[in-house]
């Protein structure tokens, strides 16, 4: 029990420390793996929540897909490196003060939230232990919730096309595939003899 | 257990953090970007807190989502960021005022 609470800390600590470091460094490749460290303290959050389906996806997902295509772009783009102190000042009111707001509303929610014991009409499978987390998500994501599986697919098919259509890049000098001009090849086009003399290329 | 004022506690500061990511950075979009991911995770771990804690699978389906939606954010982002850099030479936020907003 201890254990779980040393852990839950240790976890949580070095998740707000990596996310400061994430906002702050100077280099934008450090965020990046600050922002993948941030992702791995979290999903050790999940795991002690029980979500092991969704620790792992977001290893495997975020880590593994996200925050590299974030470290592609940045190592691919000339950014330079600013510090942030400079530009830090004159936004510093403003971005404070929003903040500051956002916290004490969300601190107002949290110490004066009460759970309703009332609202149990939807509470199922998952204290039934003869599932694991994984199975239950699978079962519930595949029949009752179908219809946010197929949208899921589609938004993800979307902005594939979108990234696509966005970064393609047409070079007139590029030799693509013109489909007609295979078709209307035919061999007395596309065929000469020439008569060499031995001993000379062409 | 932990309590789960704990999770939601850290849930909350990793969304101001996010928040204070967008505003106090200028030097470039793709910190902003990461901080809408921060902010997104922040939302995760609150919908798989009150999964666990209200005995509910669906906030662990819906987290799956916002895991979907996410990741096609960061997609079309980035790929907004680099036509946009091919276009430029610059992804500083201080210089895209082609729009006077």
């Amino acid at each position: 029990m201890i254990v779980v609470n040393l852990l839950f800390y240790l976890f949580s600590f070095i998740m707000i420390a990596s996310a400061f470091m994430v906002i702050l460094s100077r280099n934008p490749v450090h965020s990046v793996l600050f922002l993948i460290l941030c992702f791995f303290n979290s999903a050790g959050i999940f795991l002690i929540l029980g979500a092991e389906f969704l620790a792992f996806i977001l290893v495997i997902v975020y880590v593994g897909a996200v925050a590299v295509l974030f470290l592609f772009v940045v190592m691919m783009l000339d950014v330079e490196f600013k510090s942030i102190s400079s530009t830090v000042i004159s936004y510093l009111p403003i971005g404070m003060t929003i903040g500051v707001i956002v916290l004490a509303e969300l601190m107002l929610v949290l110490f004066t939230w009460k759970r309703d014991y009332s609202v149990t009409d939807n509470l199922s499978i998952t204290s039934d232990k003869q599932y694991s987390n994984t199975e239950i998500i699978g079962l519930v994501l595949y029949t009752d919730n179908i219809l946010f599986f197929q949208l899921a697919g589609l938004i993800l098919l979307a902005s594939m096309i979108g990234a696509i259509v966005l970064t393609v890049n047409h070079r007139p000098s590029a030799k693509r595939q013109d489909i007609n001009k295979q078709v209307e090849r035919d061999a007395e086009n596309s065929i000469k003899n020439i008569d060499m003399k031995p001993g000379s290329g062409i | 257990m932990i309590a789960i004022n704990n999770y939601l506690a850290l849930a909350s500061i990793l969304f101001v953090i996010g928040i204070f990511g967008v505003f106090l950075n200028k030097k470039n979009i793709i910190i902003i970007l990461m901080s809408i991911e921060l902010m997104l995770l922040a939302v995760n771990i609150n919908l798989v807190a009150f999964s666990t804690y209200l005995n509910d699978i669906t906030g662990q389906v819906f987290s799956l989502l916002v895991l979907t939606v996410a990741a096609a954010e960061a997609a079309i982002g980035l790929a907004i960021l680099v036509i946009y850099f091919r276009n430029k030479g610059s992804i500083a936020v201080e210089d895209i005022t082609e729009m006077k907003g």
